[in-house]
């Protein structure tokens, strides 16, 4: 996941900023790591470069 | 791992009409959202014709594909967590009403099914997409002659105009692309 793609992503429940938390990445993108909803506070992981917005239940 | 589940929608018929009516409506300028990418056929085209796109899809596999092909893809049900208005919106979905017995629930199913009438999915997205299409933005719909007329009143109630702007005949149904935008 490029960074940029931050600023266009939301917490699909509560429509909350994310905040990023980095575990792995290269000069181009995060391969590992996790968006958190600072309003609600569900953890969204980022596994393999790819954010998985689907909620805890869904997943 | 269950390979059942491993199984991503391989590019079709209507997979070709998505792809050709979005290389005729992409604009260099246009920022584009794909729907439920799948392997990343269209997208993986359309990408260097615009200034930016961004997909999604449900199945992870699918994700997977679309990223090894340089597509920038969020996984997600449908647009749920994207905050961004895109000029153009691609979506090829599934549009099949597929019996109990027909049912398996592996990710090609759900690549095909769209529940009752096969609009449910196309439903669901219409109520959605008002959250990431620009006031002046265009949608690429495929729908099939299973879902008309009924889709039609859909996308109507929903405060939209349609125009089919493909067809494709196969043996057993037609298929359409739609362009639909805010009345």
């Amino acid at each position: 996941m490029r960074k940029k793609l931050l600023d266009i992503l939301a917490c699909p429940i509560c429509k909350g900023d994310l905040k990023l938390e980095v575990f792995d990445e290269n000069e181009e993108e995060v391969i590992s790591g996790k968006l958190i909803c600072t309003k609600c506070g569900t953890e969204y992981p980022i596994e393999e470069g790819i954010p998985n917005m689907l909620p805890p239940d869904l997943r | 791992m269950d390979f059942t589940l491993d199984t991503v929608y391989p590019p079709a018929e209507d997979s070709e009409l998505l792809l050709e009516v979005a290389l005729r409506e992409v604009r260099e300028d246009d920022e584009v959202l794909e729907v439920g990418v799948g392997s990343g056929f269209v997208a993986e085209k359309i990408k260097e014709k615009c200034q930016f796109l961004l997909a999604t899809d449900i199945n992870p596999f699918a994700c997977k594909m679309a990223r090894e092909k340089g597509i920038d893809v969020v996984r997600t049900d449908l647009v749920k967590g994207i905050r961004k208005k895109f000029t153009l919106i691609l979506f090829n979905p599934p549009y099949l009403e597929l019996d109990e017995i027909e049912r398996k629930g592996d990710w090609l199913e759900k690549a095909i099914d769209g529940g009752k009438g096969g609009i449910e999915v196309i439903c669901r997205f219409l109520d959605l997409v008002r959250d990431v299409l620009d006031e002046r933005g265009r949608i690429i719909l495929i729908v099939s002659s299973f879902n008309v007329p009924h889709v039609f009143e859909k996308i109507e109630k929903r405060g939209f105009r349609w125009k089919i702007v493909a067809k494709r005949y196969l043996f057993f149904e037609e298929l359409y692309a739609l362009k639909i935008e805010s009345l």
